[in-house]
């Protein structure tokens, strides 16, 4: 394992953002068309009417909401991991946290676009907001969908700023090595970085401080998404279990989403020296930790399900046991369960290649997962008369394949613009010199902490 | 302060579909066509539910009328966003067509699927839309709507009862679907006055209410169905 030094570090690291190559321009055409085309299925299904979608009576949620609590669940990759190593101290985290934060604002940025999407008369979603109107017309502060929009915003405000105060000094960096427009550009940026011990001390105090206030922000989040659920009276959505199965599921996707991040970036900055396998390894083993708590927050909330033996709620329960459901409730539980469980429980596979394989695994499989809790119950709620089948029309699809598309280029943009690892934390860990790193950052060094 | 209520008498409906035609017609619901009526676009405020029971050929045919319930403590009117769903003061869960802003979370929380979502701008086959009822708003795409127990007639009944300087009398009120029907199954009025015919049938020994244990104290009461035949 090698040890970049100083000036090596701001070699590699820089590069992506001082020279640009034809491949840039062709992953951002390429994942720019996506886009286009998600928008161009989003303004179709304005002006057409929202019928071209699969939305029907009685299932009127379908792939939108189900896109909305899985980019909310990818968030929670970033800040909350991110904030848990800084505050263990774990110096293996130091190449690690930036990519996984900036997940988290771009996933957050996604998924509070889909409320609105959904929306029947989106040009309306600002009557979500509670801004003083002149009917003195309030939201209704009983709804979840408005605690929604409060918890979601908190979480984006807090973890912009989360991203935002590591990234300073960095920009101070590039501000004195650019010339021109990026010189202006990444100086305003920096805020008047100097390097003095009390900004040192400020942005140290700062970060303690939001790496504490954003841990209970993120799992009140997902517990408030899964307040839309389980608030309805709904067989096999009201329950008190989802609070914290959709916080467990969450962190689960969002590690995942980090582990496929963190295998790319590496591929194709050529970042091998700063992303070692000690560093997948070490998300390895707590995506085996998620899977294991994953399964366990299923079996429970099933097995509840059974022994009560409601007749409504087993009418669903059978919809996703052997039922119409039942092909993507089991590819669920192999992709969240079986697989994760072989890939990282076995030392041997716990390698790269075997996170990335398990890692796409869970995405697809948490995907479904918040499919099948929301559809089924929709399609089979009650009375008998009324069940119907739910199918996704092109629309859902292009706008979900959109954002996807939307996340890579989001990211793409952003490894363009802003070192992907954090250039003086990656230092401060390497080089323990006076200048650069206030005395509260001494620890381990790079990988020698094996969790 | 009346409470309006409902009863269905399930010993006399017969399934014709009356009602729903005149709720059709009362509350210029618009139609989607066979199309889009297959993939669950229609709108019916009031529906006869039809269920089989038994083997072929000793099968039983029962009807059941379903529409909005009005419950007591409805799950639509607290996961509104915005108050488009919300309770009257005579019990009604009135829904304020331009307040929506078509989240559709009333009509997940609703457990009779009573609540219908416009996915097109409103259009009739001609030559219905000239017998649109001018009492009633149109509702333009993007928004929720149901049945309102009439909610025209009972106030427009209200307005002449008061210009009269009089209470308004039983059975005075009558939403389109009791108006229309021929066995009068269907019962309308105030379930505050206990002497109201309405009141009366829904302390039958024969009442049920409808998913009564989600908790949501409907206001329409079933009469249990005592004859097998159709």
């Amino acid at each position: 394992m090698t040890h970049p030094t100083g000036a090596q570090i701001n070699r590699d690291l820089l590069r992506p953002l001082l020279f640009t190559s034809w491949r840039f321009y062709l992953l951002v055409a390429f994942f720019g068309f996506f886009v286009l085309a998600g928008l161009v299925a989003w303004a179709a299904q304005m002006t057409l009417g929202f019928g071209i979608s699969g939305i029907r009576w009685p299932v009127y949620w379908g792939f939108y909401v189900t896109n909305f609590v899985f980019w909310i669940g990818i968030s929670h990759a970033g800040t909350l991991i991110s904030a848990i190593l800084r505050l263990v101290n774990a110096g293996w985290r130091r190449p690690v946290t930036r990519c996984a934060e900036v997940i988290t604002v771009f996933a957050l940025l996604i998924g509070a676009m889909f409320p609105i999407i959904h929306l029947g008369r989106p040009w309306l979603a600002f009557w979500l907001f509670p801004y003083p109107s002149e009917r003195l017309l309030w939201p209704n502060f009983r709804s979840p969908l408005v605690w929604d929009f409060f918890a979601i915003n908190t979480y984006l405000t807090g973890s912009i700023l989360f991203l935002f105060l590591p990234m300073i000094p960095d920009f101070a960096v590039i501000r004195d090595k650019a010339t021109g427009m990026r010189r202006r550009i990444y100086g305003a940026l920096a805020l008047g970085w100097r390097g003095t011990p009390k900004q040192w001390h400020r942005l140290e105090s700062a970060m303690q401080i939001m790496a504490i206030a954003i841990i209970p922000v993120a799992v009140s989040v997902h517990t408030i998404v899964s307040f839309d659920f389980s608030m309805a009276p709904v067989p096999m959505w009201n329950t008190t279990v989802f609070g914290p199965y959709f916080v467990a599921g969450a962190i689960f996707s969002g590690i995942a989403g980090l582990l496929i991040a963190m295998a790319l970036l590496r591929k194709f900055l050529h970042l091998e020296d700063y992303l070692h396998p000690v560093h997948f390894e070490n998300l390895g083993k707590l995506l085996l930790v998620m899977a294991l708590l994953w399964g366990y927050f299923v079996f429970n909330e099933r097995l509840v399900t059974y022994y009560g033996n409601e007749p409504a709620e087993m009418t669903v329960f059978w919809q996703t046991q052997n039922g119409p459901y039942a092909p993507l409730f089991w590819t669920m539980v192999i992709g969240n369960f079986v697989l994760p469980l072989i890939l990282m429980g076995i030392k041997r596979f716990r390698t790269i290649t075997g996170c990335v394989i398990a890692s796409i695994s869970v995405v697809v499989g948490m995907w479904l997962e918040r499919f099948l809790i929301i559809v089924p119950a929709l399609s089979h709620k009650y009375l008998p008369y009324s069940f119907g089948i739910y199918r996704p029309n092109p629309v859902e699809i292009v706008i979900t394949a959109a954002t996807f598309a939307a996340m890579a280029l989001l990211y793409v943009l952003f490894a363009k613009f802003v070192p992907i690892i954090s250039l003086w934390e990656l230092k401060a860990g390497e080089h323990p010199s006076p200048e650069l790193i206030p005395p509260a950052t001494e620890e381990h060094r790079l990988g020698d902490l094996h969790l | 302060m009346a409470r309006w209520g409902m009863t269905a008498d399930l010993d006399r409906c017969n399934g014709c579909g009356g009602c729903v035609v005149a709720c059709h017609a009362e509350n210029n619901i618009s139609t989607v066509g066979p199309e889009q009526a297959s993939r669950g676009r229609a709108k019916h405020w009031i529906r006869v539910e039809r269920y089989w029971e038994g083997d072929f050929p000793d099968v039983k045919l029962k009807f059941r009328p379903t529409m909005c319930q009005q419950c007591g403590n409805a799950p639509c009117e607290p996961v509104c966003p915005t108050y488009a769903s919300h309770h009257t003061e005579d019990g009604l869960n009135a829904q304020v067509y331009n307040r929506c802003i078509g989240t559709r979370y009333c009509a997940n929380a609703c457990p009779y699927n009573a609540r219908f979502f416009d996915f097109f701008n409103p259009s009739w086959e001609k030559p219905l839309q000239l017998q649109l009822n001018p009492d009633v708003s149109l509702r333009e795409v993007g928004v929720m709507e149901k049945c309102t127990f009439c909610v025209q007639r009972i106030r427009g009944t209200q307005t002449t009862a008061k210009a009269e300087a009089r209470e308004v009398r039983d059975g005075e009120i009558q939403p389109a679907c009791v108006q229309a029907c021929s066995t009068r199954a269907l019962v309308f009025g105030d379930l505050e006055d206990p002497e109201s015919a309405v009141s009366r049938l829904s302390r039958s020994p024969r009442g049920s209410k409808l998913l009564e244990d989600v908790g949501t104290r409907p206001a329409v009461t079933y009469l249990a169905r005592l004859t097998d035949e159709i």
